[in-house]
C-alpha cells in the first residue's frame, strides 16, 4: 500500500484551508504564478503564502521555476523572481480501495477496436445534457473540474480530466469529451449562444468554448 | 541536426467512395489539414498521388477502390505527434467512423529512414504489414512504443 500512503502524504497537504486555496489558485491559473499573486488571490500575507507554498512544493504538488519577470538580462537585471505552478503527475486515494484505471482501459480498448466512436459520442452527448446543470456554463465546467480561463475571446480549459485515458485513445476520449460538453451546453438554459469545438493546445483539454459577445467574465 | 527522419503511414477503407455525400464533410476538409501538415513544425514531406494535392488517388490494393493509404516522414515522434494529437487534426480524427471502417488489426505505422529518404507505397505497405505481424519493433512501431533513430554503428 506504499503508493497509497504517497498519494495521502501529499493529498494531506491539502488539508489545512489555506494550503488549499493556494493550490487551486495555482493550479487553476493557466501560467505560472508568483508569491504574491497568490497571496493577493487568496487573501494571505506573503510570508504566510510564501511558506505555505513552499509545503506544496515539498508535498510534491507544485513545482518551482524560476525567471526574470521584466525580461532584462545580464548585470543590474535583478532577481529573478520565484514562479509556482502545479507539479506533474497524479495523485489518487479512495477508500474502500476502488480501481477504475483498469477497467476503463480495457473498456476503452475494446470500444476503439469495435470503432464504437458513434455510440461512445451519442451516450456522451445525451449524458452531457441530462446533467442538467445551472448557472452559467464556465461554472459548470469548473465544477467538473476542467479549470475554465479565458484566452483571446475563448474559454479554454486547462486541465484535462480525463488525461490518462486521452493519452491512450485520443481519437476516442476527446470525440467523447467534445460530445458530453457539446451535450452539456445543449441541456443549459444559461448557455444560450454557447458552443464548444476541437482546439488543442500543446497542454490542457482539447476543447475551447465561446459565448456570446456580452460575458466577459470568467 | 538528425541523420534518420520518421516515417508513417496510415491506411483505412472509406465506407463510401469519395464523391459521395457521406465523405463530402472528409475531402472538403482534405486541403485545409493538409496545408496545415505542410506548415506544421517538423513536417519533412508527404507522400501525393499523380494529381499532386493529396494522395487519395493511391490504391495500395489495386483491387479495392476504397482503400486508401496515406505517407509522410517528419523531424521526430514529437512533431508527428504534436500535429496528429494537439492541431486541427484532432478535429478530423475525432470523426474517422463517419468515413473510415473500423480497421481490427494495426492500421498506422511508424519507422526510421535516412533524412532525405521519401518512402513508396509498397515500404510503406510493408511496414504495416510487420507491424502486424510482429508487433511494436524498432522496424516498425507505434506512438505507444516510439523507438528511438538508429545509432550509426562505428
Amino acid at each position: 500500500m506504499s503508493s497509497d500512503d504517497d498519494a495521502l502524504a501529499a493529498l494531506a497537504a491539502l488539508g489545512d484551508p489555506v494550503r488549499r486555496s493556494l493550490y487551486r489558485h495555482v493550479a487553476g491559473s493557466p501560467g505560472d504564478v508568483t508569491r504574491d499573486a497568490a497571496a493577493d488571490a487568496v487573501g494571505v500575507s506573503r510570508a504566510v503564502a510564501a511558506a505555505q507554498l513552499d509545503k506544496l512544493v515539498d508535498a510534491g504538488l507544485l513545482e518551482v521555476s524560476f525567471r526574470r519577470l521584466s525580461g532584462r538580462t545580464g548585470p543590474g537585471a535583478g532577481r529573478p523572481s520565484k514562479l509556482y505552478r502545479r507539479a506533474a503527475g497524479e495523485h489518487a486515494v479512495s477508500v474502500p480501495p476502488r480501481s477504475y484505471d483498469t477497467v476503463s482501459r480495457l473498456l476503452a480498448e475494446v470500444v476503439e477496436r469495435a470503432g464504437l466512436d458513434a455510440e461512445l459520442q451519442a451516450a456522451a452527448r445525451a449524458d452531457g445534457e441530462a446533467a442538467d446543470a445551472a448557472g452559467d456554463p464556465v461554472e459548470a465546467l469548473r465544477e467538473r473540474g476542467y479549470e475554465p480561463f479565458r484566452d483571446c475571446g475563448k474559454v479554454r480549459l486547462s486541465n484535462c480530466p480525463f488525461h490518462a485515458l486521452a493519452e491512450r485513445f485520443p481519437a476516442l476520449v476527446c470525440g467523447m469529451n467534445l460530445a458530453s460538453i457539446q451535450g452539456l451546453l445543449a441541456g443549459m438554459p444559461g448557455a444560450e449562444g454557447w458552443s464548444a469545438e476541437m482546439d488543442p493546445l500543446p497542454e490542457g483539454c482539447c476543447v475551447a468554448l465561446e459565448g456570446p459577445e456580452e460575458s466577459t467574465e470568467v | 541536426m538528425n541523420d534518420f527522419h520518421l516515417a508513417q503511414v496510415n491506411v483505412g477503407r472509406i465506407l463510401a467512395p469519395l464523391d459521395s455525400p457521406q465523405l463530402a464533410d472528409f475531402v472538403a476538409q482534405l486541403p485545409e489539414i493538409n496545408a496545415l501538415a505542410d506548415g506544421a513544425p517538423g513536417f519533412v514531406w508527404r507522400m501525393v498521388d499523380d494529381e499532386g494535392a493529396d494522395a487519395t488517388g493511391l490504391r495500395p490494393e489495386s483491387e479495392d477502390d476504397l482503400f486508401l493509404i496515406n505517407c509522410s516522414v517528419w523531424e521526430s515522434v514529437d512533431a508527428l505527434r504534436a500535429y496528429v494529437y494537439r492541431s486541427d487534426h484532432l478535429r478530423v480524427l475525432a470523426r474517422r467512423r463517419e468515413w473510415f471502417e473500423r480497421l481490427a488489426d494495426h492500421h498506422m505505422a511508424l519507422w526510421w529512414v535516412p533524412a532525405g529518404h521519401r518512402p513508396g507505397v509498397g515500404e510503406a505497405m510493408d511496414r504495416v504489414a510487420l507491424l502486424r505481424a510482429k508487433g511494436d519493433t524498432p522496424d516498425a512501431f507505434t506512438f505507444r512504443s516510439p523507438h528511438p533513430p538508429p545509432v550509426d554503428a562505428l
